[in-house]
């Protein structure tokens, strides 16, 4: 599972990367790093830069400072997209974006774009290697969609998919590019508890297929019971990264998340609540 | 009944090339959201080269059907060639740019390349040389001629390849994944700037083959020909559903047909008032319905402005 020659070296490691809008500070001096074959957690109230951070890791934001490491090669803070990609790192949306006019089994064939190579002369002529590997996309495409669990027609346009397909169409995208790395921006926001588990069951078999993960979600019961390890991010800053069992007790979380010292929180309480954010819990009580 | 069968022919012939044109309208529309303006410009240049290279052919004593091939696989790399320039030179520095400047741009580069086809070709108009048999059938009691079946099957079967290309192979997935989201579609390692390259070169080589078509039919090739024909395959991209690669190729025949059906029957209809040089009327009459009746064309969707 592990290939590398050190395999305790870690697959992404951040230094020092900040970011901002206007004067806005969104990150500041984030480092972190993320080991191969973990599942990696990132939490953290809205706001706190997590999605920022997933941007500048895909190439779609420049980072104002700072560098990272990626499976042993250090990008600066500005890297083109297909760079990444190319290196290895895939990543989903918060807001699905699939192309919604393309089937289910032409979005993954898109992924696999950056692992293959005809161009216009194999479209316009045809040929032997060129029908060999669309032979090979079509049905690396065909295993991902059922390996993801999309039982439905693969002709089915992707807009026309349930939500929670989409979600699982998105990750088949991003698998599609043989990933080193799949980062995934709230996989479950919006699914039910059914949903919930099968898609838990379907990271843990990609990390055991030799992916790392790294998750950013907001229900903490599920980051927790599936994460190696956690990363909080408040306001652009990290304040803590430890095992989920650590990050429970961690202090600095704890008042992050409920705007009161520890000490008079444990006065109201024994026990973290597991799974409210402030934010949700507003919403289900009014 | 002679009459309405021979204008369904005239028709299909001239709208096979209309929908040829209008699907690189279309594509390009499809990918950057760009009227390329410039376009029927470069069918003028494939009608252009074409002639040129014909004429020389023949005074190399080549036979006839060999100096056509030859002249159209010339003015077909020669027009990719001008397609990715035009892109590359005029539109890929303002991809950034607001929406109008391209656009004028767009207008430019069509002077421009009308005014170096004047200068290169003359003013005159140029007799296109009948290179094919000149036989004919008669179906339904309508005149079919030799180059007219030619270009109706020429032009079926470019555009099922283009529509094979653009729906089962990684070029096309490409193409259409950049339409949807370009930077989604960089993300999966498809680079942008190629396809879109690739889309002006495509959209150009069926120009000029559009424009070695309406030459041969009508046997004349002019520095002017582009402008009004380019704007008709706008229109026939308009009334399809600019964007949409069917809606092209049925606004095209559509648009073939409403012209010539006009222009045969408005003498009858102005009790020989009107004659059929006023066909032009019907195209525009078109554009200005479509746009004000259902301005996403026949099959075109209502597309929400792209973020």
């Amino acid at each position: 599972m592990m290939t590398s020659a050190k395999p305790h070296a870690p697959l992404l490691e951040l230094s020092d990367i900040g970011k901002s809008f206007g004067g806005l500070s969104a990150l500041s001096d984030i480092s972190l790093h993320i080991r191969r074959g973990e599942i990696y957690g990132l939490i953290g109230p809205n706001g706190a830069g997590k999605t920022t951070l997933f941007n500048i890791l895909t190439g779609l934001y420049r980072a104002d400072g700072g560098r990272f490491t990626f499976d042993n090669t250090e990008y600066g803070g500005h890297c083109k997209s297909h760079t990444l990609a190319r290196a290895g790192i895939a990543r989903t949306f918060q807001n699905i974006r699939l192309f919604s006019n393309m089937t289910a089994l032409e979005n993954v064939m898109v992924g696999r774009h950056l692992r293959t190579r005809s161009g216009i002369w194999g479209a316009l002529t045809r040929n032997a290697a060129t029908r060999a590997e669309e032979r090979e996309t079509l049905q690396r495409a065909r295993e991902l969609l059922s390996y993801v669990g999309i039982n439905r027609p693969h002709q089915t346009l992707a807009k026309n998919l349930s939500y929670g397909e989409q979600r699982r169409l998105e990750i088949a995208r991003a698998l599609a590019t043989d990933p080193k790395l799949i980062a995934l921006d709230e996989p479950v926001a919006g699914m039910n508890s059914t949903e919930t588990d099968s898609l838990k069951k379907l990271l843990r078999d990609i990390r055991a297929g030799g992916t790392t993960v790294l998750i950013i979600e907001h229900d903490v019961k599920l980051i927790l019971s599936l994460c190696d390890r956690v990363a909080v991010l408040d306001q652009g800053k990290k304040i803590a990264e430890d095992t989920p069992d650590q990050i429970k007790c961690n202090s600095a979380v704890i008042s992050a998340y409920f705007g009161i010292e520890p000490a008079a929180y444990e006065q109201n309480s024994t026990k973290l609540p597991t799974a409210r954010l402030p934010d949700q819990a507003n919403h289900d009580h009014p | 009944m002679d009459t309405f069968f021979q204008q369904i022919i005239n028709g299909l012939v001239q709208g096979s090339v209309y929908a040829m044109v209008a699907l690189g309208y279309t594509m390009v529309y499809g990918i950057l959201g760009l009227i390329n303006f410039a376009h029927g410009e470069v069918v003028m240049v494939g009608a252009m080269v074409a002639l040129s290279v014909i004429q020389l052919s023949i005074s190399y004593g080549l036979p006839p059907i060999l100096a056509l091939l030859i002249g159209l696989m010339v003015s077909i790399a020669a027009c990719m060639a001008l397609g990715y320039s035009i892109e590359r030179v005029a539109y890929r520095p303002l991809r950034k740019a607001p929406r109008l400047a391209p656009l004028i741009t767009a207008i430019g580069v069509s002077m421009v390349l009308q005014t170096l086809a004047m200068i290169i070709w003359g003013r005159e108009y140029h007799a296109f040389p009948s290179l094919l048999p000149n036989g004919s059938h008669i179906l339904f009691g309508a005149i079919i001629t030799e180059v007219q079946i030619l270009i109706i099957l020429v032009a079926l079967a470019m555009m099922g390849g283009l529509l094979l290309l653009v729906h089962r192979t990684r070029l096309g997935r490409a193409m259409r994944a950049v339409a949807e989201d370009p930077s989604i579609a960089t993300l999966m390692g498809v680079n942008t700037n190629s396809v879109i390259s690739t889309t002006f070169m495509l959209g150009s080589a069926l120009a000029a083959t559009a424009g070695v078509m309406i030459s041969a039919n009508y046997g004349i090739a002019h520095y002017y020909m582009g402008s009004v024909l380019g704007l008709k395959a706008f229109t026939a991209a308009v009334l399809g559903g600019i964007g949409n690669m069917y809606g092209a190729m049925v606004g095209g025949l559509l648009l073939g047909l409403i012209e010539s059906l006009g222009a045969g029957y408005i003498g009858d209809l102005s009790g020989g008032f009107l004659g059929s040089h006023y066909q032009d009327v019907f195209s525009f009459f078109v554009l200005i319905s479509v746009l004000i009746f259902r301005p996403s064309g026949l099959l075109g969707e209502r597309v929400a402005e792209r973020s």
